[in-house]
């Protein structure tokens, strides 16, 4: 079934302003950037495997919108969302997924591995779990030494049954850390359902450590930033805070995958509670059309600037394996 | 010169780089209040405060992970997993995250961590308290690994350890905890990848790290009643190993023989010996020998223990081998 979270707010007069066409900008350059990928992918332009967020983008450009330039999140596997609305570089982001020299990591990462550390992206991870207790550490370091800045962990609801979550939350109380969880909850996890993966409830895991925890409409961007611009505050102040976001993962899990155990029906119903389409629907028809317009010419530009990347060299490869300074030190 | 014990030296170094740098903080289970289950860290929560200095939950995986965000976020972690056999937990968040982080990253950041772990059986602590998995990590690009044989060893490398830019694994032979050693007052970094001449030595050389250390000394003694001179070599640090400075000997002595405490197959011994039969095959008079662990979990009967570990009677017996 379609997933939707009750909750979403109805339509109010505020949200039919520029930030609402803000928001649907950020989340159009989501989307376009991976159909693209998606293209590229199946043209054998994108090596390695790709795990795109088409569905979801409500979510990390809501929550990213309430985060400042020194604010940190640590991603999961299906993380170019997070990368690019915390502000990475689309050109960067296209050169790294390409495997390029000239990507934000010197195509060591690709798309599951993308990090900027200039905009406070931490990474995107291979391994499920294993960003949270990253963020935590971020979250520590901000409190620690005062930046006034909190750390997000983006995780999907598969990650719900991985030790690192039920570790965090409680480490996260334990010691007041400005640390908003953020439970990309699109009911799946690879190709089996989480009904199938997880007895528990995320908002009675998140109370049983007493940390707040609340439920958004994942596909209503409007109430993802209103409802992270609270709990983002709160974190700051050093309550940790879950917010929960419902959504629907609208691809397979990777490009390639027919996801012949999808129910066809579910499927269809998809567009319905499409985030750019709902979006799109409060905002006028002008405006909507000059921001895809302006947003597909940014895409095409970084594209074609990508195509234009050089290849990574091993001996280089090989000398960030430890620091330079490596010498001084022995 | 001061006379102090090996885990009291290592809490100096903690503390002194705590003292030079606000960036260093602490944590680990039991660490803070407890003052350390060796009492290694005792007093460092009342000098530091709680801040800096913290008891953590039972979260292996968890407590490395977070030092990895603190690391990139621009402190220095030291957070200490209580037994090396306890980093099976935490593996991931080591071999995964610590040790990719600046490469996968396009060296964009450096995680400048330090992971305390207690190796090594001989206490009774049985099966899965004891091992000795250096070469674990020794295998993992990305990763430094030191082990200190001595007090101000310990404390130099330490502090090496919290001020390098990468991840290094400190580990400490719980057997040595209470070993008494000279700390020099002015005693200041030692480099990694340097070794100490032990004891100087003409026929043979014994390269060692950690407690082995003494037990090779132990066995030249012996060996030098029978007029065998054996120089011993302490690598203090294994990842990385200085080569040149076990070649060098080699190439006055001609005779190798590499002990450790860790199981003899598949261990660091194993590419010191290989190293040196590729390298050092010109200088070679006689086999490598390897001088290491029976191939078998460490057992909790104390007979059995002692039988387990290798001893300065297997030390000496293997240079005698290379003498034939
Ligand atoms: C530790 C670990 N186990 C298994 C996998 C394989 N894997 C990759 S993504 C995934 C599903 C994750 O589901 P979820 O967290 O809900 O994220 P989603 O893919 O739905 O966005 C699995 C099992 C992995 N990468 N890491
Ligand atoms: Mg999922």
């Amino acid at each position: 079934m379609a997933r939707n979270a009750k909750g979403g707010d109805a339509a109010s007069a505020a949200d039919r302003d520029v930030e609402l066409l803000e928001l649907y900008r950020r989340m159009l350059i989501v989307r376009r950037a991976e159909e693209r990928l998606s293209q590229m992918f199946a043209d054998g332009e994108v090596p390695g495997f790709i795990h795109l967020s088409i569905g979801q983008e409500a979510v990390p450009v809501g929550v990213c919108a309430a985060l400042r330039l020194e604010d940190t999140l640590a991603s999961n596997h299906r993380g170019h969302g997070h990368a690019l609305a915390k502000g990475l570089d689309l050109e960067r982001f296209f050169l790294e997924v390409m495997g390029r020299a000239e990507g934000v990591c010197g195509g060591r990462g690709g798309s599951m591995h993308i990090a900027d550390m200039g905009v406070g992206m931490l990474g995107a991870n291979g391994i499920v779990g294993a960003g949270l207790p990253i963020a935590a550490g971020s979250a520590l370091a901000h409190q620690v030494r005062r930046t006034g800045g909190v750390a997000v962990a983006f995780f999907g609801d598969g990650a719900m049954a991985e030790g690192t979550l039920h570790e965090t939350l409680n480490l996260a109380a334990l010691w007041h850390l400005p640390m908003l969880f953020v439970c990309e909850d699109n009911g799946w996890g690879e190709f089996s359902p989480t009904s199938r993966q997880f007895t528990g409830d995320l908002i009675a895991l998140a109370g049983a450590f007493g940390i707040d925890a609340a439920t958004v409409d994942g596909n209503d961007v409007a109430a993802v930033a209103r409802a992270a611009s609270k709990v983002v505050a709160a974190a700051r102040d050093g309550c940790p805070q879950v917010l929960r976001c419902v959504t629907n993962r609208v691809h397979g899990h990777y490009e390639g995958d027919p996801q012949r155990y999808r129910d066809p029906a579910d499927l269809e119903t998809l567009p319905n509670h499409d985030p750019l389409r709902r979006c799109a629907a409060k905002l006028g028809a002008d405006d909507v059309a000059k921001v895809t317009a302006e947003v597909e010419d940014r895409i095409a530009a970084a594209v074609a600037a990508a195509r234009a990347g050089t290849e990574p060299d091993i001996a280089r490869a090989r000398a960030d394996v430890y620091s330079p300074c490596e010498a001084a030190h022995g | 010169m001061a006379e102090t014990r090996f885990g009291k030296a290592i809490g100096q170094a903690l503390a002194d780089a705590m003292r030079d740098d606000p960036d260093v903080v602490l944590f680990g289970e039991d660490v803070a209040v407890p003052g350390g289950p060796f009492g290694v860290t005792r007093g460092l929560l009342d000098a530091f405060g709680p801040e800096r200095v913290r008891d953590t939950p039972i979260s292996e995986a968890t407590i490395v992970g977070a030092a990895v965000g603190a690391a990139i976020g621009g402190l220095k972690p030291v957070v200490e997993i209580m037994f090396m056999d306890f980093c099976g937990i935490a593996m991931d968040a080591i071999v995964n995250q610590a040790a990719k982080a600046r490469f996968m990253f396009g060296g964009q950041c450096s995680v400048p961590m330090v992971l305390r772990t207690p190796h090594g059986a001989g206490v009774g602590a049985g099966p899965q308290h004891s091992q000795c998995l250096e070469a674990w990590f020794a295998h993992i690009p990305g990763l430094r690994v030191v082990c200190p044989s001595n007090a101000a060893d310990a404390y130099g490398l330490l502090r090496t350890a919290i001020d390098h830019p990468d991840p290094v694994i400190f580990v400490e032979n719980k057997s040595l905890y209470a070993a008494k050693g000279d700390l020099p007052e002015n005693a200041g970094p030692i480099p990694l990848g340097r070794l100490r001449v032990a004891r100087e030595g003409a026929d043979v050389t014994v390269v060692a790290y950690g407690a082995a250390v003494g037990t090779a000394l132990t066995a030249a003694d012996a060996l030098a009643a029978d007029g065998v001179s054996a120089e011993v070599l302490d690598l203090r640090s294994i990842q990385p190993w200085d080569e040149a400075g076990v070649l060098a000997s080699l190439a006055k002595t001609h005779r190798l023989v590499v002990v450790h405490e860790a199981v003899e197959a598949f261990g660091v011994g194993a590419e010191i010996a290989a190293r040196m039969a590729d390298v050092g095959f010109d200088e070679l008079d006689a086999p490598i020998v390897r001088v290491g662990a029976p191939f078998m979990p460490v057992a909790f009967a104390p007979n059995v223990e002692a039988a387990y570990l290798p001893g300065a009677a297997q030390v000496a017996a293997a240079v005698r081998r290379t003498l034939e």
